[in-house]
């Protein structure tokens, strides 16, 4: 049942890693986990991806699809649009 | 026991593992397989302080131990024990990239967990401090609780402390059995917190840094300068590949000349000398003469690999790829099996989905690999004029560009159709680590070559002088009668076989000698050259006594053939060892003939096709 599924507290912007502008600094604040596959979810994870995370959109190839670069912790990572609009950010503060 | 101890590296992929075994391990590896599993097994020999061999394994870099791919399973069932072509090892070395502790700590907390005696290797150090990252090892020791060693493989630093403490590792008697319950027990997302915990202490300082990488990026990965920078780095590989190959192949081809001309004066004129100059030098000469081709393409896929750049490509790749369902990681094998299908295939093993994974082997083999070069430069050496047609443009390399095209387009029909038909199923995603810029280095890229050198040349040496020998013999006995004026090849009894082919290609416009190269070429595809040599030196009849086979090419064949010859090789899958290693890699025969089968139909249409607009367009 649907109910069952843990909802992603909606950060106030909902912003995700397709529309996070390139080059603004985030961190993860959920992942819409039964969006993805399994497979995509296990390796997301091993990729580093978690609440809380430091991420970055580097690049996107080519305008308007195509995969996107961005770097998670100290790691650069390229995902499709579909599993990267998955991961809901917030932009982070600008004080260290 | 007195088998040497075992010691495995294992790690993350793109933790420099493979970097620190060359390091430990200098010229004194073998590159095998694994039976069964095509997971090359790397292994070789460490000589400790007190003068005790280790022997030592490199495992497929992998993420955890819950593998998603054949090859990071190969490494999850050696680490627990469960491996039945792998003794358990008696100590593992766990590499860690010191810049991204955060990742590769949480795959170590699970190795260590095993309980094996473990021994981390704190590799790139030096990598880490030139980003602004300072750590204390001497924390991280305390964290983990095993020894850590910070290590710069490329430079050889530390690798006298890490076989010091490999030396107590292996030395504490009592093999251990692994707990495979405690090493996949905890959650990933625990491990991977407690992970960035660890990280966390031990990090002394953090600046922000990789400016340098970023630069690199945004024109590698530049939505319009990375494909133009793509199609430039490949177009230069492709054209060095001509050019470089050129002086070294000359040398070749002279030393084999000279070799013949020396047993032809030692030799009287006879069986032993033919099957000798014919047979044997002629054939397998023809074909070691592209030895330096295939080492600069190669040595390019190296360079590509090491560097970094490879992986920016696949992402350059994956919208195109997304197209006829594959994902960029295809891209990667495909571009191996420009130089050989055999690698290219064995490399489909990192791509995760079963279905992408099995159309990628499929139109492997479509991609223009070493052996068709020898095929494509003898023929369009012969029949097509090298005329300058723009400044550092020729024909002959435009007509070799066009067949390499028409290779990468069949595939991406093939593909397209493929995934909608037999290998129908979900699009699968594409997720990729990016590895760091790397400058490769000589020494690695060198442990390379010559492994594929040493392949190929064992292939020659093997294949393709036995089936060189067996044509020879074929095609020279029995004899024809004195003075009937029937050439020794018709007579012979490879050329009555030759005849019977010939009813069948003869509408593709094949003559009686591609018919005799065709049969032999199934070996391997440069035995086309060799085969078409042998023919032409057993049926030297007009007495002039010329072994040069294009001389004889530009006399005996018309263009359409030739054209339709080149058309025929871009598709048919001549090539035992392709059809071995996909036999192996799908477990059974379905998708080998499914592949030969689809393949040869290409091969007969497309050939056909070329041979009568050649004819019709008066060629």
């Amino acid at each position: 049942m649907d109910m069952s599924r843990t909802v992603v507290p909606a950060p106030q912007t909902a912003l995700d890693l397709v529309s996070l502008p390139r080059r603004q600094p985030a961190t993860v604040a959920g992942i819409d986990w039964a969006r993805l596959a399994v497979p995509e979810a296990r390796r997301l994870r091993e990729l580093g991806f978690d609440e809380g995370v430091a991420v970055e959109v580097l690049h996107r190839a080519s305008l308007g699809s195509g995969p996107i670069a961005c770097r998670i912790g100290r790691m650069t990572v390229a995902l499709r649009r579909a599993v990267a609009g998955a991961v809901h950010v917030a932009p982070a503060v600008a004080a260290e | 026991m007195h088998a040497s101890p075992l010691v495995a590296l294992v790690g993350n992929p793109n933790a420099g593992k493979s970097a620190l075994f060359n390091a430990l391990t200098g010229a004194r590896q073998k590159v095998g397989n694994y039976p069964g599993v095509t997971v090359e097994r790397h292994s070789g020999r460490l000589v400790l302080d007190d003068g005790r061999p280790v022997e030592l394994i490199d495992l497929p870099g992998a993420y955890s131990l819950e593998p998603s791919s054949p090859d990071e399973r190969v490494t999850r069932d050696v680490v627990t024990g469960a491996s039945s072509l792998e003794r358990l090892p008696d100590a593992l070395v766990v590499v860690v990239d010191a810049a991204n502790l955060d990742n590769h700590l949480r795959f170590t907390l699970q190795l260590i967990a095993l309980g094996l005696p473990v021994v981390v290797a704190l590799n790139m150090v030096d990598l880490a401090e030139r980003d602004g990252l300072t750590l204390d090892a001497a924390v991280l020791e305390r964290e983990l609780g095993v020894p850590v060693i910070p290590t710069v493989a490329v430079r050889k630093r530390g690798l006298d402390a890490l076989r010091a403490a490999l030396g107590e590792a292996v030395g504490g008697g009592g093999r251990r059995t692994p707990d495979v319950s405690a090493g996949t027990q905890d959650d990933i997302v625990q491990l991977q917190r407690r992970a960035r915990q660890i990280a966390t202490a031990a990090t002394v300082s953090e600046t922000a840094g990789r400016r340098w990488a970023h630069m690199l990026d945004s024109v590698a990965l530049h939505p319009v300068a990375g494909p133009v920078l793509l199609v430039a780095i490949l177009f230069v590989m492709f054209q060095a590949v001509f050019t470089w190959a050129a002086v070294p192949a000359d040398a070749i081809d002279a030393g084999f000349g000279w070799l013949q001309d020396a047993i032809k004066g030692a030799l009287p004129d006879g069986f032993l000398r033919s099957l000798l100059t014919d047979g044997l030098i002629a054939g397998v000469g023809a074909v070691i003469v592209f030895l330096p081709q295939i080492l600069i393409l190669f040595l390019f896929i190296l360079i590509l690999e090491s560097s970094g750049y490879m992986v920016r490509a696949a992402f350059l790749m994956d919208r195109l790829m997304a197209t006829v369902g594959l994902s960029g990681r295809a891209f990667i094998p495909l571009l191996s099996s420009f130089a050989c299908a055999v690698p290219g295939i064995m490399a489909t093993r990192t791509i995760e989905d079963e279905k992408d994974r099995l159309t990628t082997i499929l139109i492997a083999p479509l991609m223009t690999c070493s052996a068709r070069w020898p095929v494509y430069t003898l023929i369009i050496g012969a029949m097509i004029p090298n005329t300058q047609i723009a400044p550092f443009v020729r024909l002959q390399g435009v007509v070799m560009f066009g067949l390499l095209v028409i290779g990468i387009a069949g595939a991406y029909v093939a593909a397209l159709v493929l995934r909608r038909t037999v290998t129908k199923g979900a699009s699968s995603g594409f997720m990729m680590e990016m590895p760091k810029y790397q400058v490769p280095r000589i020494g690695d890229v060198l442990i390379g070559l010559w492994q594929r050198a040493v392949i190929f040349l064992k292939r020659a040496g093997t294949i393709i002088a036995a089936t060189t020998v067996v044509l020879w013999l074929l095609l020279s006995f029995p004899n024809p009668p004195e003075g009937s004026g029937i050439s020794p090849v018709d007579y012979s009894i490879g050329g009555r076989i030759g005849h019977g082919i010939e009813y069948v290609v003869k509408p593709i416009g094949f003559n009686r000698d591609i018919a005799l190269a065709l049969l032999p070429a199934m070996a391997a595809r440069e035995v086309a050259v060799s085969a078409i040599g042998t023919v032409y030196a057993i049926d030297d009849t007009d007495g002039s006594g010329t072994d040069r086979i294009t001389d004889q090419i530009r006399g005996r064949w018309t263009l359409p053939t030739a054209l339709a010859f080149l058309m025929w090789f871009v598709f048919a899958p001549q090539c035992i060892s392709t059809i071995a290693v996909t036999r192996r890699e799908t477990n059974g025969w379905k998708w080998p003939l499914f592949m030969v089968g689809y393949l040869f139909a290409a091969a007969y249409i497309m050939a056909g096709i070329t041979y009568w607009l050649a004819v019709f367009a008066g060629l």
